[in-house]
């Protein structure tokens, strides 16, 4: 049975940078343990010499392109859904005093 | 027949008879789209099926397929009119994933699948709503609210693709486009009554379809025969350089190979879908479906695939930690919601995502977080891909005794809208017969094969890599034999 802390989940949640409202907070402390405690039925499998699995699809390579320019500059059509942008630059709060 | 005679049929027509009608000229793609317009009008509302409904690009399309037809250069699906899941990016229209975060997102360009149907002269009616990023089974964790089931609109449609399969279900359309990361195309139509495919990974371009989870992530399709799955299937399946996981092999005339004869073919019941878990009168459905196979020639054999139950919890590692990768991306500064007054980047990055992203998205980007953090990882993500193998080996053994493994869709039918919300592990649990499938890679194919309570019942059909011209001929010779696949919803006919 895994049981996770208030303080562990306020700590994912920075990793995740995921802003958590009071409110919201009992309820992840809640419902993350359970999850955790459900995917623990993994323990159950012997994995002892198995090769983890990370594709589908085996023997499939990584295919290489000719390392030419495919692409064109739409930078003024991507920016229209930026928030906030001047000239060709995205703009954040400052970040360097 | 005058074309007014038609209208009141029109939306009961599947694409196959669509095509025919329309290279007869017995109405035009003009009229057709008009009429389904006219349809979704009326019974969007109560449904929320439809996210937007793209209406004047819609009669533009229809009027240059008319062209197409008019000068003989038709293919088999011009003309007719199709919806995408709101997770396919579209060029110029808003393209939300169901998510605020996206609620203001206009795609800049279509995805290979968007692409595709159009080139082939399809008509896009518009965008469907869907789980918030394709999370979830039931199709309330959209943003937009929950998409009703035309069979009963106190009960879910199924999610994450249930805008697709209530639109579907309701006679709105003949078809709209899905995605299938753990049962998102199968479990919704088996509650809605339709026909759902999620091909082979790789099968389709990913390209310009918003990522969930990238080594389980599949576009397939929503339709109301199996033989429509297989007309769109040839169309938008093939290898596509942009997506760097799409497979480079031909792509079969699947609607030419529906007829082959049952005889002779291998069919698995797969032992641990016939579980505890399983409604009685669910098992039911499935059971004479196969006494229908049997008749039809096919040979049955139980089959075991032991570590098939872990598929669930498998599952609920590797989606999630390839989520919380995934949707990093969503940052508030490139595209979608930022929050007020940032007091500096963290707070901008927080905030956006906090109050862009919804309860069930923010719970699976931080478990992903969790499961792929220093300490936790060996003890979850590699456990989880090493079970992940597991499965796989399972499938892959099974395949060397059956051509195809049949098993329901869901445990039951769709259940009430609310019923589940507050306890994830059991919302989970109703995808524990389609997730063995894409953590396989597996092509997967749900046909429907009977009613429990007046709902809807699905059969499912899963095949090896690429084998997706037998799963549509098993499952178009069932359709031959049985008429599921045509009843309508009451009040939708």
């Amino acid at each position: 049975m895994s049981t996770l802390t208030r303080k562990e989940v306020e700590a994912i949640a920075h990793l995740a940078r995921l802003a958590i409202t009071e409110a919201e907070m009992p309820v992840y402390v809640k419902s993350l343990s359970s999850i955790l405690t459900f995917v623990e039925q993994l323990n159950a499998a012997d994995t002892g010499a198995v090769e983890p699995m990370a594709h589908p699809l085996a023997g499939q390579v990584q295919r290489l392109r000719p390392d030419v320019v495919t692409e064109v500059d739409r930078h003024e059509k991507y920016q229209e859904n930026a928030p906030q942008v001047e000239g060709a630059l995205y703009l954040v709060p400052k970040v360097i005093e | 027949m005058t074309t007014r005679e038609h209208d009141g049929a029109m939306h009961a027509l599947t694409i196959a008879e669509l095509s025919r009608k329309l290279r007869a000229h017995e109405f035009s793609s003009e009229e057709l789209t008009r009429a389904l317009l006219a349809r979704i009008e009326r019974h969007n509302e109560p449904l929320n099926a439809f996210l937007t409904v793209t209406e004047d690009s819609a009669l533009a399309a229809a009027r240059a397929a008319d062209k197409r037809l008019a000068a003989g250069d038709a293919g088999p699906v011009t003309g007719v009119p199709i919806a995408h899941k709101d997770i396919f990016c579209t060029d110029g229209v808003r393209t939300s994933c169901g998510s605020r975060i996206l609620d203001n997102f206009v795609a800049p360009y279509d995805a290979t699948v968007v692409a595709r149907l159009k080139g082939a002269g399809t008509v896009m009616l518009g965008k469907c709503n869907m789980d918030e990023f394709a999370m979830g089974s039931s199709n309330e964790t959209s943003y937009y609210g929950p998409v009703a089931n035309p069979w009963d609109r106190t009960r879910v449609p199924g999610g994450s693709s249930g805008g697709s399969a209530a639109a579907v279900a309701a006679r709105l359309l003949p078809a709209a486009t899905g995605t299938d990361t753990g049962g998102s195309i199968r479990q919704p139509a088996a509650l809605t009554g339709i026909t759902g495919l999620k091909p082979t990974y790789g099968r389709v371009s990913r390209y310009g379809m918003i990522a969930f989870a990238s080594s389980l992530d599949q576009a397939g399709v929503l339709t109301r025969s199996v033989e429509d799955a297989a007309l769109l299937l040839e169309t938008i399946a093939g290898f596509d350089p942009a997506d760097s996981t799409s497979v480079d092999e031909p792509v079969p005339p699947y609607s030419m190979l529906l007829e082959q004869p049952l005889a002779g073919v291998k069919i698995g019941l797969l032992k641990e879908f016939f579980d505890k878990g399983l409604d009685a009168a669910n098992a039911a459905c499935v059971r004479a479906a196969l006494d229908v196979c049997r008749k039809l020639g096919a040979q049955l054999r139980e089959v075991s695939l032991p570590n098939l139950p872990l598929s669930v919890p498998t599952y609920y590692v590797v989606a999630p930690a390839e989520c919380s990768s995934n949707l990093s991306r969503f940052d508030g500064v490139r595209f979608g919601y930022r929050c007020k007054d940032p007091k500096d980047l963290t707070d901008l990055y927080k905030r956006s995502r906090g109050e862009g992203f919804g309860a069930e998205v923010k719970r699976r980007i931080m478990t992903g977080t969790y499961v792929l953090s220093a300490g936790y990882y060996d003890a979850y993500y590699l456990k989880a891909q090493k079970v992940r193998a597991l499965i796989n080996d399972d499938f892959r053994r099974a395949f060397r005794d059956v051509d195809v493994l049949i098993g329901p869709t869901t445990p039951t039918p769709a259940f009430a809208i609310g019923a589940k919300v507050d306890d994830p592990i059991t919302m989970y649990l109703n995808d524990i017969y389609t997730i063995g499938a894409n953590l396989a890679g597996l092509p997967a194919l749900s046909v429907p094969c009977g009613f429990v309570g007046g709902l809807p019942v699905g059969l499912q059909i899963i095949g090896p890599h690429f084998s997706e011209a037998r799963i549509l001929n098993v499952g178009h010779l069932y359709q031959r034999e049985t008429d599921w696949h045509r009843r309508v919803p009451p009040g939708y006919e």
